[in-house]
């Protein structure tokens, strides 16, 4: 990230730092970090989007907190604050989702304390919270966390809608459809996250064919 | 050929080994706030959440409770009521007592677990003390197979088993008469058998043993104690 001049349109960088991790870098689709809660939780769409949601809450607080605390940490023991601090909020979102609904709480299982290591978020502390003003940090945090939470929903709701019939718990096609089980169970997860990939794979080539551009994309 | 100097680089800067302990108290000091006030805040909502899901688990396997009371029986054999916390000596089971409008015992609500397909299955089963017998069950967690090995939750054929399950005591008290088992499907031939899911036997199964080996531990040691949760405390 560039420090770009003061003068330069700065809401324009703001936008740059949202949509980075909301599409250019979407952390499932591009950078594919975080595949375990990526497979494991999403067999439904409401299980997709808290997970996301969660974890994007994660993410914006803690760096924060890092960017708020960088001048003063030193480098030597970085990581074990970052940790602490990122542990810190996971515990918080913990009781969050006990107070909200203890049957959500038991449908995301050990994933809600396996955020603590999620890549995604130690890796913006590091890479990204670490260097910028707090402002900057939760800005592109939010956004990273928001792309997060689109892509586990993208697969959660194709997953639910093949595996059990249903959106939200709303069935779709009537007592006739026969779900399609595999999609819910593990294999399920790996399916539908490849048929994502080819797509976006497949949207990148054509914008560079019609753009003209004979360079390969750059990938995370 | 001249001799090759190293070239000396600036001697990086040396943090202060109280700066480092000092940024770490701070930081742990810092993080210890936010959770002991996200775990206060939250405390009393996550416990009424609580008795809400037990509530509803146990009004699902004995339909009608109007006032349930929680218990414990320690492994010597005495029954007395929970005290809320978790800091029971080994070896206590704990139950839960449901009593009708007219203050009077319905059942005894209970929880067993057993290895299952996925994982772990732990069923809620109501026991009624006038039949002596299994009048209801529901799943507490379960990873079992959607579709598959999640049947018991909704095989209307397999939950008729729990209608009446028999789980009477021997002649010293000391054990259930007769082991309650899941059979193959359509071999059940005894009320203390469960007639598994074809296809699903292993979560069946995981089911009775559950109930049996719950009841197994539990029921000699409420049997001689029942007149003392009679009346509604």
């Amino acid at each position: 990230m560039s420090q770009s001049t003061p003068n330069a349109s700065a809401r324009n960088q703001t936008w740059d730092e949202f949509t980075e991790g909301l599409w250019r870098q979407n952390p499932v689709f591009v950078m594919m970090l975080g595949m375990c809660p990526t497979l494991a939780v999403t067999v439904s769409a409401v299980n997709a989007l808290s997970m996301g949601l969660a974890t994007a809450f994660v993410l914006v607080c803690s760096c924060a907190l890092v960017s708020l605390m960088r001048k003063v940490v030193p480098k030597e023991v970085r990581i074990a604050t970052y940790i602490v601090i990122i542990a810190t909020f996971v515990t918080v979102v913990d009781y969050a989702i006990q107070m909200v609904s203890l049957a959500l709480y038991d449908a995301l299982g050990a994933f809600i304390q396996l955020i603590v290591v999620n890549c995604i978020i130690l890796g913006r502390a590091e890479a990204h919270a670490s260097k910028n003003p707090p402002w900057v940090a939760s800005v592109n945090a939010l956004g990273m966390g928001l792309g997060f939470t689109v892509g586990l929903f993208a697969l959660g709701a194709v997953r639910e809608i093949l595996g059990a019939g249903s959106l939200f718990g709303i069935s779709l096609f009537g007592a006739d459809f026969q779900p399609w089980v595999v999609m819910v169970l593990p294999p399920g997860g790996f399916f539908v996250l490849g048929s994502w990939l080819l797509g976006f794979a497949w949207w990148e080539k054509r914008k560079q064919r019609l753009a003209g551009l004979q360079t390969p994309a750059e990938r995370g | 050929m001249s001799q090759p100097t190293t070239p000396t680089l600036p001697a990086p800067q040396a943090t202060p080994t109280t700066t480092m302990i000092l940024t770490l108290g701070l930081v742990a000091t810092l993080c210890g706030l936010i959770i002991v006030g996200a775990y206060e805040g939250s405390l009393s909502a996550v416990q009424e959440n609580r008795r809400i899901v037990l509530e509803r688990a146990i009004s699902k396997v004995l339909p009608g409770a109007e006032r349930i009371v929680g218990y414990q029986a320690s492994s010597g054999g005495e029954i007395a009521v929970a005290d809320g916390g978790d800091n029971s000596p080994p070896g206590t089971l704990r139950f839960h007592a449901a009593y009708d409008a007219g203050g009077a015992l319905m059942g005894i609500a209970a929880e067993g677990a057993a290895k299952g397909y996925a994982d772990t299955v732990r069923v809620m089963f109501g026991y009624s003390p006038k039949c002596q017998c299994i009048v209801g069950i529901g799943v507490v967690s379960m990873r079992e197979t959607p579709g598959i090995g999640d049947k018991i939750l909704t095989d209307q054929e397999f939950l008729a088993n729990f209608k009446a399950l028999d789980v009477r005591l021997n002649g010293e008290l000391k054990a259930l008469a007769n082991e309650v088992k899941a059979v193959k499907h359509g071999s059940k031939t005894n009320p203390w058998q469960i007639d598994a899911i074809s296809g699903a036997t292993i979560t069946s199964r995981a089911v009775g043993k559950g109930i049996n080996d719950a009841a197994q531990a539990l029921l000699p040691r409420l049997l001689p104690n029942l007149e003392k949760i009679g009346k509604n405390p």
